[in-house]
């Protein structure tokens, strides 16, 4: 009498759209990038990298950004500070530690703030997954994502992305959705707590590489392969750096763990890349980090000092990729947001 | 207390087994007579509704709502929500105990309960199941009763050991009362945001597994069953999970006294609703997948689901304009409830209207044994919701009458619109066409 289920004509409601319009200038997540506008920012990152710096220096000249940080940072906070300085921008640091966010202040009113300081745009860094979006709709600023929580790091995808590039497709000067094919790359380790791996298999297989994720089931859950299309995941270590022309290392996040139980002698056992591994398993392919490092533990300090090591190489490649992605902040959509 | 007449109406009671055209008389906070078009007796001096072209039913139950005093008036007061309750159709609610302090004491169960506290609609206390709902020492269930609890529970701090939930049920069972439990076994969902799977790998947040609800739920119909001889009632809060509608159901088959409720965000809405960190799609239970979502609809078509409750949970504004795994979960839902449950339960899914309104009176008010509530037969309360079925219309959370426009359906299309709400036969609520 009751009338019988009928899932499959069910009409439901459809999830929401987009839900404010970002600013043209900013970076939140690599999806917000076609392929062409990657191939932009990376044409323009060489570029920017070949100007004289007298000259680069007028670009952006006096134009005000700020870097709001909330987690500890070397690599990423200096390279976007060094590259809005060599567009002639002045920066500001802002830090958890030594501002009124230890008073309590939250990231709207810290948002807020910067822009009535004649902030432009916000370079943010912080502990929470989804806070570039927050601070993206009430400053009403260009906001860069440069790291958020466990979600997404889109400007290291970029920088990593040059690097794969310079090393195993040296000649191409414009990427399209084909330029990876034929590549496997392969993210080991703590996938689960990192946005440099997220933001990597969201970006790598638009340019037509596959993507192998590699873990214990503890920082690799089963359902990371459904992120999207060119994802697999592969648990072999060496069957995966056996398929691998670039391997990315990453580190064990003690600090996102969580109560999470890691037999870290274990984990080496299975997913340290050795010298004696590489030699065996991936004799020509590059090795990448996107650091900080901890030699020994994912990474054995002969290997990342190795010749196939790239970590160095990534490094620099930040701050031109970081010029481009400034520039495009300050300069996308002048006249403002509509 | 004056008369009432509501006349020219469309009387849907599902408890009276009645869909038909009537007049009805409302005299002393009762249903006083119920006569065919015009043929009511003793109207001399009345007021009169006219409720030509609209739908008289029984005054809407929501048997779970947070109204936040004592303690939190900053995100809501008895006054606001229960304003919010009456301009949602709603006549009765009850207030889940984890305010502060917990209620866990006949005082502030009356205090609750106090005209001080400008109530618009009827308020049923629910006493916390154990003291400060620390899940440890068990609170006396007769006091709580007597003072005016309609049921017990430690809501979103279920009870996770097996002997005191044990000793919940039976004691609760001992002197009538129903056992509320929000089914999340919190060990499994610490430093959680939203439903675990494909999208909150996505967005980088920690996933609260299914496992988390059912599994607890699994384990209270077991202790649920080891205690049959006591009638013991078990009540599953807000159910999300398929698996936990089919344990409900097969308890049932069972012969046990197991009941469960849906909130309409949980029918309506899945995970990929959280978008890019939407804190109004952030509540507890999360938004679960699609097939969870269409279990939920099925459990409501098929009759295993026993009542649609809203989780009526506000907060402050500035509460939810926090990253996402810092916001408080909870969302508003008094107002949009019967809009929601007509637009899609009824005119989507085709559940027919007296079994919609039932969903949302008759069966809640017999899960907590409202006694009078629920239906208008003659002699009942005169708790009275009178709407046009046929009224589209958009809802505006910045027209609340809540303290909290924390809603993820501002900006919905909502079917039937409420004109009046009658509360023991005075008038809390009027919006004529």
């Amino acid at each position: 009498m009751n009338p019988q289920p009928r899932r499959r004509t069910l009409h439901t409601p459809a999830p929401p759209a987009s839900p404010f319009p970002y600013h043209p200038g900013s970076l939140l997540s690599i999806l917000d990038l076609k392929v062409e506008d990657v191939g932009r920012l990376l044409a323009r990152a060489t570029e920017l990298e070949k100007q004289d710096p007298l000259k680069r220096d007028r670009i952006l000249s006096k134009r005000r950004i700020a870097l709001l940080f909330y987690e500890s940072s070397t690599r990423t906070r200096t390279s976007f500070e060094l590259a809005a300085k060599a567009l002639g921008a002045d920066t500001t640091l802002v830090s958890n530690l030594s501002s009124s966010i230890e008073k309590g202040e939250s990231l709207k009113d810290t948002g807020l703030t910067l822009r009535a300081l004649g902030a432009e745009a916000i370079i943010l860094r912080h502990n929470s997954s989804g806070s570039a979006w927050l601070l993206e709709e009430f400053a009403r600023l260009p906001v860069l994502n440069a790291g958020d929580g466990m979600h997404e790091h889109p400007t290291q995808a970029l920088l990593d992305l040059r690097t794969i590039l310079a090393h195993l497709r040296p000649k191409v000067r414009e990427v399209s959705a084909d330029t990876l094919t034929g590549v496997t790359v392969t993210i080991v380790g703590d996938i689960l707590h990192s946005r440099v791996a997220r933001s990597n298999m969201l970006l790598l297989p638009r340019l037509g590489a596959r993507v192998l994720l590699c873990g214990p089931k503890e920082l690799l859950p089963e359902l990371a392969a459904e992120i999207g299309p060119g994802v697999q995941i592969e648990r072999d270590f060496e069957k995966a750096m056996r398929e691998s022309q670039a391997i990315m290392m990453l580190r064990i996040q003690a600090e996102r763990l969580s109560g999470l139980q890691l037999d870290l002698e274990e984990y080496k056992a299975h997913y340290q890349l050795t010298g004696q591994r590489l030699a065996a398993h991936a004799p020509k392919a590059i090795v990448m980090h996107p650091g900080p490092i901890i030699r020994g533990m994912e990474i054995t300090a002969g290997v990342a000092d190795g010749v196939q090591s790239t970590i160095l190489e990534q490094v620099t490649n930040g701050v031109a990729i970081r010029m481009a992605v400034v520039e495009r902040a300050l300069t996308a959509g002048e006249g403002g947001r509509a | 207390m004056t008369a009432l007449v509501i006349r020219g109406g469309h009387l849907i009671d599902p408890a009276a087994g009645m869909d038909a055209a009537k007049d009805i008389l409302l005299k002393d906070g009762r249903v006083a007579e119920i006569a065919g078009p015009g043929k009511l007796k003793h109207t001399e001096g009345a007021t009169v509704v006219d409720a030509k072209g609209l739908t008289v039913a029984p005054g809407l139950i929501d048997i779970h709502v947070h109204l936040r005093e004592p303690g939190q008036g900053y995100k809501e007061t008895i006054a606001t929500g229960t304003a919010a309750a009456a301009a949602g159709g709603f006549t009765a609610v009850a207030a889940m105990p984890n305010t502060t302090p917990v209620n866990d004491s006949p005082e502030i169960t009356r205090w609750m309960q106090a005209p001080e506290r400008g109530a618009q609609v009827r308020v049923f206390p629910i006493g916390a199941a154990t003291r400060g709902s620390k899940g440890e020492t068990i609170n006396d269930f007769a006091a709580l009763k007597s003072a005016g609890a309609v049921a017990v529970t430690d809501d979103g701090r279920p009870i996770l050991k097996d002997n005191i939930m044990r000793e919940t049920l039976a004691a609760a069972a001992r002197v009538g009362l129903t056992v509320i439990q929000h089914a999340e076994d919190t060990r499994l969902t610490q430093g959680a945001s939203m439903n675990l799977g494909p999208a909150s790998f996505r967005l980088g947040l920690r996933g609260m597994p299914p496992e988390a609800e059912y599994g607890l739920v699994e384990r209270d119909i077991r202790l649920v069953s080891e205690l049959r001889d006591t009638h013991a009632h078990l009540h599953v809060a807000h159910t999300s999970t398929a698996a936990a509608v089919a344990a409900v159901r097969q308890a049932r088959r069972n012969g046990l006294r197991v009941t469960c409720e849906v909130a309409p965000h949980h029918f309506l809405l899945t995970e990929e609703h959280v978008g890019l960190y939407n804190t109004h799609a952030k509540m507890n239970p999360p938004l679960r997948s699609a097939a969870d979502r269409d279990a939920m609809i099925e459990g409501i078509l098929d009759g295993v689901v026993d009542a649609i409750a809203t989780d009526h949970a506000p907060h402050a504004q500035h509460e939810k304009e926090m990253e996402f795994e810092h916001a408080p979960n909870g969302i508003t839902g008094l107002e949009t409830a019967l809009g929601l449950c007509l637009r899609w339960l009824h005119k989507e899914w085709h559940l027919p209207l007296g079994r919609v309104l039932s969903l949302l009176s008759a069966q809640p008010a017999a899960l907590l044994n409202l006694k009078g509530r629920g239906t208008l037969a003659v002699g009942s309360y005169a708790d009275v919701v009178i709407f046009d079925p046929k009224a589209e219309w958009t809802y505006r959370a910045v027209e609340t009458k809540s303290k909290a426009k924390n809603t993820p359906f501002d900006g919905w299309e909502m079917l039937g619109k409420v004109r009046w709400t009658i509360c023991e036969g005075r008038v809390t609520y009027t919006n004529p066409a």
